[in-house]
């Protein structure tokens, strides 16, 4: 087998034998970089000069990380010191962060090795990575599809193999629904699990970054690794991490899983749904057990999501100014010059939202908006909070289709949000899930099962997804390059 | 439909004529969507600002460990004796 193909375990395990080097694995990696990535696109910025000098730097280095000489994609609105980070912005695009986010610290210390920053829909604000001023990422199953977004390129990055695993940020289903298009498993984690130092804001009360990956072990073995209280983000939890590779492989003999009526309607892909009700079936055989239950705000969620996450959104981009980095157009005076620079250097769906955020925040309509949606957040948050006095884990499909086709979408920007109407609810209640594969659809496209925990426990998710995945063959098909 | 002309200057965000007949129709639509809120009563319903049952995080307040001036002015799109320069703001 070829080494790009390898997750997080299975070349670690090669590695710490000495059956492989770390300049091996990158190697490896690279090669599939250039054989591939040009129909895919799923970087900004390859960092194959760094990562080499690092590859070498480990080589005949005792083991000491665990993530020692592994080739990992970071999206790029994550920064990375002296490593170009453009959100996928023009307004970025030669920013040059002076600091290192907390996340990348922490890999660093484990070794990893960065493959490069990959493509995202402009600052996150998207779920196909259409909206990047940049280029268009493609599906690796399908190459005029999207790879869904906003962690787009981390996703295609993944399921094309031209990285070991990836990081992504999810702020409405970033990561879980770009995972569910390509084929690999996604993690949001429990909103204050990860440290978003570093991570360029979108909407500060929604945004939480987490792992894509090849399997779910590689997902576990990574929120040991990023998770964790820090004191450089105040909304990080100071709660012990417990290893989370330690819930793989135990029994889920008994274990309630909900499944919510809301999200079986009309809508939904008959292959999805078939996918889904089959993944169901097979957790069932495995001893777990099913339970009807209503997220009765579930159609309210998306409306909400779109105040809130807008509303923030204006707040956070309001930074850029074009006086302290980034893009700056001239103007004949300040406010000109502010106007000008954001004309030019934000595209259309971040215009949009700027716009949504600001009316909604805007004397005479907060609390018709922004104080109604919050206090919509609150029946939301609820609905999750009693279902998780019958069950231990929810359900759902992560998307209600599989990937759409390039260009599907784009012209009508509420049909493009109602596509994140499963992942959204997720956010706005702060609970982690995760998003495996569950099947093909007839053309062969993934199609993904969302499984949703209670605040902070990802280690139920985890065991889920593990046993679903040890009892099916899905996660080891990869697509034809 | 929103005063989108109004709302643009606020968000400082200076918009073509195409952008604003755009923007106004795509958000016309997405905020009679966002109305069926408006079925739901929640007059005795509490915000929620956030999910975690957070408070402020206080600290010593010590002199720590900063980044280097030029580094950061590195970014700067115009700078001069280690200031960010702006337009003449004062008329």
């Amino acid at each position: 087998m070829e080494l790009y193909r390898l997750g997080i375990r299975e070349a670690i395990e090669l590695i710490s034998k000495k059956e492989i080097s770390p300049l091996e694995l990158l190697e490896s990696v690279f090669q599939r970089i250039d054989s591939v990535e040009e129909r895919i696109k799923a970087y900004v910025t390859i960092e194959r000069e760094s990562a080499f000098n690092r590859a070498r730097g480990l080589e005949n280095k005792p083991m000491e990380g665990k993530l020692h000489g592994i080739p990992v994609a970071v999206k790029d609105n994550i920064c990375t010191r002296g490593v170009r980070t453009t959100c996928s912005s023009r307004i970025l695009e030669n920013f040059i962060p002076p600091y290192e986010s907390t996340v990348t610290s922490r890999l660093t210390v484990q070794g990893y090795i960065l493959a490069g920053k990959t493509n995202l829909d402009e600052f996150a604000m998207g779920s196909s990575t259409e909206n990047s001023a940049f280029f268009i990422t493609r599906n690796p199953w399908d190459t005029e599809r999207v790879p869904g977004g906003s962690s787009g390129g981390s996703a295609a990055a993944v399921a094309a193999d031209e990285c070991i695993a990836a990081l992504g940020s999810d702020t409405g289903g970033s990561i879980r629904q770009p995972a569910a298009f390509c084929g690999i498993v996604g993690l949001k984690p429990t909103y204050g699990r990860v440290s978003r130092y570093g991570l360029v804001a979108f909407a500060s009360s929604l945004d939480q970054i987490g792992p894509l990956t090849k399997c779910v072990e590689d997902a576990a073995i990574l929120l040991n690794i990023i998770g964790g209280h820090d004191h450089h983000d105040s909304t990080s939890v100071a709660m012990s991490v417990p290893d989370f590779t330690s819930a793989l492989g135990m029994d889920i003999k008994g274990l309630k899983i909900g499944i919510p009526r809301e999200y079986f309607i009309e809508g939904v892909d008959k292959e999805v749904e078939n996918g889904v009700r089959d993944a169901i079936k097979r957790l069932e055989s495995l001893g777990a057990v099913p339970l009807e239950i209503s997220l009765p705000h579930t159609e309210y969620a998306v409306a909400t999501y779109y105040i809130l996450a807008t509303s923030e959104a204006s707040s956070n981009l309001a930074r850029y100014d074009g006086v302290k980095y980034g893009l700056r157009m001239d103007g004949e005076n300040l406010i000109e010059m502010y106007m000008n620079t954001r004309h030019h250097g934000f595209g259309a769906e971040v215009k949009r939202r700027i716009i949504l955020g600001t009316y909604a925040l805007s004397s005479g309509y907060y609390e018709a908006y922004y104080r109604k949606a919050q206090q919509v957040r609150t029946l939301i948050r609820q609905d999750f909070e009693n279902a998780f006095k019958e069950v231990d884990v929810i359900i759902t499909p992560t998307t209600p289709t599989p990937a759409f086709r390039i260009g599907e979408k784009t012209r009508d920007p509420l049909q493009m949000y109602l596509s994140d109407i499963f992942t959204i609810p997720v956010n706005l209640a702060g609970v982690p899930a995760i998003s495996i594969p569950c099947g093909f659809s007839g053309e062969g496209l993934p199609i993904g099962l969302q499984i949703i925990g209670r605040h902070f426990d990802e280690e139920n998710i985890l065991k889920v997804a593990y046993a679903y995945e040890q009892d099916t063959e899905w996660h080891k098909r990869r697509p034809v390059l | 439909m929103m005063e989108i002309e109004y709302i643009a200057l606020l968000a400082r965000l200076r918009l073509t004529e195409e952008e604003k007949e755009l923007f106004s129709r795509q958000l016309g639509s997405i905020i009679d969507y966002i109305n069926k809120l408006n079925r739901l009563d929640t007059s005795d319903v509490e915000p929620t600002s956030h999910v975690l049952p957070i408070k402020n995080v206080f600290r010593e307040d010590r002199q720590g460990v900063s980044s280097e001036r030029d580094e950061i002015l590195r970014n700067a799109p115009s700078k001069k004796g280690g200031f960010y320069k702006v337009p003449k703001i004062i008329e």
